[in-house]
């Protein structure tokens, strides 16, 4: 019978106790973000999709060696490449020029392996986290021709 | 207008809870054999979100498998990383630097962390408690912040790399986590006068679901589930790996079997983890996080290898079969949840409902890793 009341005893103190806590909860400052009104900037290492870095002359710095396309575990970098001739201290030379780089959104898993197995620093992750579509097509990005769009 | 059924006496009905249940934390789904509202008979189907993982582990190199296995449990990701990783260095024989093996097990202890967070409050929630969520999660919160700024993701991390780690850590992180430490500790008390002391709660906890260590063994249970029963098994001690004999920490251990047993497990795990990770920060040593002889390709030598890793929610095991190639001939993984489990459908027999997703709850579970 004692068990009985010291349980309503101490089971109405600990109700107390939990509210006095949710109490002092009540009027701490609000932590959530008002998104979309507000927006944080993403980390520095934030890892988005990946995107082309274009050299001093807004030409891509990739020379479509294609370690990206074999390092990326899910497929979704198709890379394609013209030779052309160029002139190099008077003399013409054949030279690899990137003409395609698709990214298939849609397969990324945003592992990182594609940058990091890049020897020539031509490839880097984007901030862009408002991607939301319902259209697959969305996906489909022509890192090119988003390249050329950032120049101009 | 039909006449309402009657039940004869003696006659059970079927209850199917999931495969979209909030209570089951994901596709599972229950056949529950009722009686009232007393369980006669579970059976757990699964297999909702069964990826292939395994599979895709025998199609797929070593480095290329990785991103993999942050999907196997969202909640703790970086502990199944760990284990693939070391299984790999050993059977290569590739040395690791200490810094790395201490920002791993730094990592993975923060990851634990805020693993138990989110089952915490998602556990009062399931039993009828909303605040204690979020207050969790804001807790949370910061880890997840630590843990993005330094690994560049929030949950599928995919941060370790045979031989090492794919970025340091800064001063930032390293001052970041030094004033989480304190702040946590602060939590872990709040968290106990107002969860774990509510007699609310005690009464729907005590006593429930009682497993026992016999049949922990039986099912192969592990993690907070078996330490709950008395079963003082940890990988991180009882087969150490990494960092972890350097470490000074404590196993906690409850002998009632019952839920609040694994819940008081739990809530004594996360201070154990704010010691290891207060440890790991002052012994931080320097030098390079990356292996310096380090092959290319990994090809593994011909043979069977296995790892076990203590992750959030028990003992993952990880056994890859090379045939020399440069991918797996076969790989397994032996995951936590997919052993508790199946506790489940013995447990709850004679259950009233209720009891059945208090307990369930007890279990831990995080469905796409039971699937794979």
């Amino acid at each position: 019978m004692g068990g009985y009341f010291s349980d309503i005893f101490n089971g109405s103190k600990s109700l107390l106790i939990g509210m006095g806590i949710t109490f002092r909860e009540f009027f701490k400052p609000i932590v959530t973000v008002q998104y979309p009104y507000q927006t944080i900037k993403m980390s520095a290492r934030f890892r988005g999709h990946i995107e082309l870095i274009a050299d001093e002359e807004g030409k891509p710095k990739c020379v479509s060696c294609g370690m990206c396309e074999r390092a990326c575990p899910s497929g979704c970098i198709t890379l394609g490449s013209v030779s052309v001739e160029i002139e190099v201290d008077g003399k013409m030379k054949k030279k690899k020029v990137l003409s395609k780089y698709d990214l298939d959104f849609t397969k990324c898993s945003l592992c990182g392996q594609c940058v990091e197995n890049c020897n020539f620093g031509a490839i880097e992750f984007s901030k862009e986290y408002n991607l939301a579509s319902s259209n697959k097509e969305d996906f489909h990005f022509n890192l090119l021709k988003r390249l050329e769009e950032r120049n101009v | 207008m039909s006449a309402p059924i009657q039940l004869q006496p003696g006659e059970t009905f079927i209850l199917n809870v999931g495969p979209q249940h909030p209570a089951t934390h994901g596709v599972l789904r229950v056949k529950m054999e009722m009686d009232g509202e007393y369980i006669v008979k579970a059976e757990t189907v699964l297999g909702y979100v069964h990826r292939m993982h395994e599979k895709m582990g025998e199609n797929r190199t070593y480095a290329q498998y990785l991103p993999n296995l942050s999907r196997l449990d969202y909640l703790g990701a970086l502990g199944y990383t760990h284990g693939h990783v070391l299984l790999i260095e050993r059977a290569a024989g590739i040395e690791v630097p200490e810094r790395a093996e201490y920002i791993r097990a730094i990592t993975v202890e923060l990851n634990r962390l805020a693993s138990h967070l989110f089952w915490f409050g998602c556990y009062v929630m399931d039993l009828g408690g909303f605040s204690p969520l979020m207050y969790a999660l804001e807790d949370r919160e910061y880890i997840l912040d630590m843990l993005e700024a330094v690994t560049g993701a929030r949950l599928t991390y995919c941060y370790y790399r045979f031989g090492g780690l794919y970025n340091d850590v800064d001063d930032d992180f390293i001052e970041a986590a030094n004033r989480f430490i304190p702040r946590m500790r602060k939590s872990l008390k709040k968290y106990a006068a107002l969860v774990t002391g509510n007699i609310i709660f005690q009464k729907r906890l005590e006593g429930i679901g009682h497993i026992s260590a016999e049949m922990c063994r039986k099912y192969g249970a592990t993690g907070a589930v078996a330490r709950g029963s008395g079963i003082d098994f940890d990988v991180r001690k009882n087969e150490p790996y990494s960092v972890y004999p350097e470490f000074d920490f404590d196993i906690p251990v409850y002998h009632e079997c019952d839920s609040m047993a694994r819940f008081k497990v739990r809530m004594d795990e996360m201070e154990q983890s704010l010691r290891i990770i207060e440890q790991g920060l002052a012994k931080l040593p320097g030098g390079p996080i990356m292996a310096e002889k380090k092959p290319k390709n990994i090809k593994l030598p011909v043979g069977d290898f296995y790892q076990a890793v203590e992750t959030a929610r028990g003992s993952f095991g990880i056994r890859i079969v090379s045939d020399g190639d440069k991918n797996a001939y076969r790989l397994k993984l032996r995951s936590p949840t997919y052993s508790n489990m199946h506790l489940f459908d013995e447990a709850c027999e004679g259950m009233m409902i209720m009891d059945a997703l208090a307990f369930m709850g007890s279990l831990d579970l995080v469905i796409p890793e039971i699937d794979r």
